[in-house]
């Protein structure tokens, strides 16, 4: 129900510039997949889209530049998966997801605070451990938790970082299949980095590759991952093949143009 | 296929009702830490070389707010009133204080071993009260040459601390790295007025380290519950966004959490609590790293029960601490700070070996 633009977005630390007037439309109701090597500024992108990095340039939400929405405001609109968590042991998984109720509540738990989490939590299949602590859960089920976190803010628009990264193969599909559910019953738009280019083909309605800190393309994925994009991006040389309507990517060996034995 | 799902019926309760009776248990352990603080002050009440009863001893403290309904004597008025329970009191803010202080700093800087002497406050507040001992030179005068010292230069240090973190970002590296170089240089200015001082000086400086309830009074046990007052609500009131920062500070800015200013505040004002403390008792070490800790095992770490928690843990162990520090070498009283270590380890080794779980 939101869409975000994008434009001239630049963002650095001390002496490095890591995104370089971005220009990007994410559209209501869809997941959009963040792809590009290590280092191309994915991540940042994401920060930089929930105002965890103060970047130059706009970020238009739904008509309003984020800048000029305070911060639990924007915490309404936005949730936020982390790629990791610090675990600080003795809390229970329960309070870790009421804590997404925090840009909600004053001080006080009102018994919807308290729904909206068992809601979640049903929703996830993760009620079964509402009273362990964080710090027990396997990675799987860690990650989980923060989707719940960030889904209980009942946010409009959910960004991820690498959700799938430290998974293995069951659990990756399921938190795929998760968010593409959830954006698909709650009408929200997710914004994912993702490496993974096969997952992203699967699961995601648009690709934007980074290079450079810049967007490379985007589109569709089954238009734009072709084997020259991905040498020239990634500097692999890869097949693409056609599998169930959607690109599938067999990389096979990396090109090193810069490294000569002399 | 996620949502479509029906929900499991399961055999035990609902999650609703779990969550609940979890916080029903916390609500009973700070109903029964405070029970055993009114106990245990009223029979350290009784401790000393005027033979006292537990009941005359409550029968004083309340003959003072009901007067038509309770008797008591004027000698036992006078011991109760006049001799012990200033310092029992101050016994039980002063360990309220730094406890909640310690309970701050871990949870701001997200890290175990945090203190309310983590960024160097404890060796400010010795080189102030060494420099108006040794040199007689310090910003108060009279009684509150040592108090004044001790004071200001603790929110000294914690105003540096904030200076050199603040240069290179607030997070709990910075803010620990700022807060040992500040320790280090302070502990050094100590001791080189140690080294110039003369003997009896130096004992005194020494004495004053160990920390001591000796030198309370009624006015002081005010002041430092009037600086308690001021700055526990509001930690409280920012107990959700302390519990966000233990998640992580780019997860607490995206739940709408100002972390640099909460991290700042918190700080100035566990150091506040922890510098009005000081001031008047010493350096009593140990309770405000031990209580939180106690507290978090007990109850787990949501710091809205945390705190509070912490606060009463605080209390107990300095009053159980300063009762036993009366008592063993009777009638010698020994300093607090000393007691509070040998109370305090054994118990805190106790409950941490028989946990198996993590627990930091």
């Amino acid at each position: 129900m939101v869409n975000i633009t994008i434009r001239g977005l630049s963002f650095g630390y001390r002496s490095r510039r890591i995104l370089k007037d971005l220009n990007l439309i994410v559209e209501d109701s869809e997941i959009l997949g963040l792809v590009g090597p290590n280092g191309s500024g994915k991540t940042t992108l994401i920060k930089c889209m929930d105002r965890i990095l103060k970047p130059a340039g706009s970020i238009i939400l739904d008509g309003q530049d984020i800048k000029d929405i305070s911060q639990r405001e924007l915490a309404r609109q936005m949730g936020y998966v982390p790629q990791s968590s610090p675990a600080p042991p003795n809390i229970t998984v329960f309070d870790s997801i009421l804590m997404g109720r925090r840009p909600h509540l004053g001080w006080r738990v009102s018994e919807n605070d308290l729904d909206k989490v068992v809601e979640v939590m049903e929703m996830l299949h993760i009620e079964d451990f509402a009273m362990k602590d964080f710090s027990e859960l396997s990675g799987g089920q860690r990650q989980k938790v923060l989707i719940a976190r960030a889904l209980a803010q009942e946010p409009s628009v959910l960004l991820l970082d690498e959700p799938t990264s430290n998974l293995d193969m069951k659990h990756q599909l399921e938190v795929m299949e998760t968010i593409r559910s959830l954006v698909l019953a709650r009408g929200i738009s997710a914004v994912m980095a993702i490496h993974d280019l096969n997952l992203a083909c699967r699961f995601v309605d648009k690709l934007a590759i980074l290079k450079d800190g810049t967007i490379h393309a985007a589109g569709e994925p089954s238009s734009l991952l072709t084997e020259e994009t991905i040498r020239s991006v990634y500097g692999v040389e890869a097949v693409v093949m056609g599998h169930m309507d959607r690109p599938y990517v067999v990389p096979l060996r990396s090109l090193n143009e810069g490294l000569v034995c002399e | 296929m996620i949502c479509g799902k029906e929900p499991v019926a399961e055999g035990g309760p609902g999650i609703r009702e779990r969550y609940s009776r979890f916080v029903g248990r916390k609500m009973a352990f700070l109903f029964l830490l405070s029970i055993c603080i009114v106990l245990l002050a009223g029979f350290s009440a009784t401790l000393g070389s005027a033979n006292l009863s537990v009941s005359e001893v409550y029968f004083a403290i309340l003959a003072r707010f009901f007067p038509g309904h309770f008797q008591t004597t004027w000698f036992a008025e006078t011991v109760v009133w006049g001799l012990r329970l200033h310092r029992i009191m101050m016994a039980m803010v002063a360990g309220a204080g730094l406890a909640v202080a310690g309970a701050a700093m871990q949870g701001i800087l997200r890290n175990p071993l945090a203190s309310p002497f983590t960024l160097g406050i404890s060796s400010a507040a010795s080189f102030g009260a060494a420099l108006a001992i040794v040199m007689g030179a310090g910003f108060a005068g009279g009684e509150y040459l040592i108090i004044g010292n001790a004071f200001l230069c603790t929110l000294l240090a914690s105003l540096a601390v904030y200076g050199l973190a603040r240069y290179k970002g607030i997070t709990p590296e910075t803010m620990i790295l700022a807060g040992i170089a500040i320790m280090y240089l302070f502990s050094a200015l100590t001791s080189f007025l140690q080294y110039v001082g003369q003997a009896e000086q130096v004992a005194e400086v020494v004495f004053w380290m160990m920390g001591s309830l000796g030198r309370s009074s009624w006015e002081k046990v005010w002041m430092v519950l009037a600086v308690l007052a001021l700055c526990l609500p509001y930690l409280l009131l920012k107990s959700w966004d302390i519990n966000a920062l233990g998640a992580g500070d780019e997860t607490a800015k995206s739940l709408g959490v100002n972390v640099e200013r909460t991290r700042v505040v918190s700080m100035m004002l566990a150091s506040l609590i922890t510098a009005s403390v000081i001031c008047f008792t010493g350096t009593i070490g140990f309770v405000g790293l031990v209580s939180p800790h106690i507290a978090r095992m007990a109850i787990g770490a949501d710091n809205r029960f945390l705190l509070p928690a912490s606060a009463l843990c605080g209390s107990l162990l300095l009053l159980a601490a300063d009762a036993a520090a009366r008592t063993i070498l009777a009638p010698v009283i020994l300093p607090v700070g000393i007691m509070t270590s040998f109370l305090g380890v054994p118990f805190f080794i106790y409950l941490f070996l028989k946990r198996r779980k993590e627990f930091w």
